[in-house]
């Protein structure tokens, strides 16, 4: 392992900050990938507790049941790394206001679950916040067929995009396609804080 | 006389508006991001705004789940 580009990457994460909009399956598994990879500071949005059924695929357990999200997230992710900083923000998003949160984010994570208010928080974040990065998601349900999803990069906002998946009110939500997912938009904003790895 | 949409080339037709575009790209999905060049073409305009050739187009549909 190359020592200097080791401590370079260490300390640009430690630097850095993302936000990630949503707790469920997408932003607690981005979260806590992100996390284990040295991330200095998080911004974690979600106002919804945890149920039974959202341990099919998101990173919370049997005793969190009923906690808000965004505590036990911290929570898990306090047990992975405590130095890490963590901000939890217990609002739901409203159109008008979504950047809110995000204002001084390096990266920002769409992390939603509903078609629409994906649609606006992406577009009202490149509207309002028009030099941060954003990292999306869109077609995860089902499983298998890995190999369609891709990247859509068009300059600030990069999909994470699987044209062909269904609705996940149509379709079952799993957790490897999720996680896969997650993990996919954690790995995105660790190319845009770190650069190109060549 | 070509554009480029998600990073496929395709046919540049004159005068035609996103909101052609997207009925010739077989494009139906309620809940479309359109960036034409790197700027995104609120919903409204769909129907105004005309492609310039040699546009890059990124067409993404908002599929729920998270």
């Amino acid at each position: 392992m190359n020592e200097q580009k080791l401590k370079k990457i260490k300390q640009r994460l430690e630097e850095s900050t993302v936000g990630i909009a949503g707790a469920g399956g997408l932003g607690s598994n981005a979260a806590v990938a992100l996390a284990r990879a040295g991330i200095g500071r998080l911004i974690l949005v979600d106002f919804d507790k945890i149920e039974r059924s959202n341990l099919a695929r998101q990173y919370y357990f049997l005793d969190q049941l009923g906690k808000n999200k965004v505590d036990a997230l911290k929570e898990n992710i306090k047990k992975i790394n405590p130095l890490i900083k963590v901000e939890t923000i217990k609002v739901k998003l409203e159109k008008g206001e979504m950047e809110k949160p995000f204002k001084d984010a390096d990266v920002i994570i769409e992390a939603l679950d509903d078609a629409n208010i994906k649609k606006e928080f992406i577009e009202e974040i490149l509207k309002k916040l028009p030099d941060t990065p954003i990292v999306g998601a869109s077609g995860l349900s089902g499983y298998g067929n890995s190999d369609r999803i891709k990247t859509v990069r068009c300059g600030k906002l990069l999909m994470c995009y699987d044209e062909r998946a269904k609705s996940c009110d149509d379709d079952i939500l799993m957790a490897p396609r999720v996680a896969l997912i997650a993990n996919w938009e954690a790995n995105l904003a660790l190319e845009i804080i770190l650069g190109e790895d060549k | 006389m070509s554009i480029e949409v998600n990073s496929k080339t395709v046919d540049w037709i004159k005068d035609e508006t996103i909101e052609k575009f997207l009925k010739r790209m077989k494009y139906v999905f309620p809940l479309v991001i359109v960036k034409i060049n790197d700027k995104v073409v609120p919903k409204q305009d769909f129907s105004k705004v005309m492609i310039p050739d040699k546009s890059k187009i990124a067409v993404i549909h908002m599929i729920s789940g998270g």
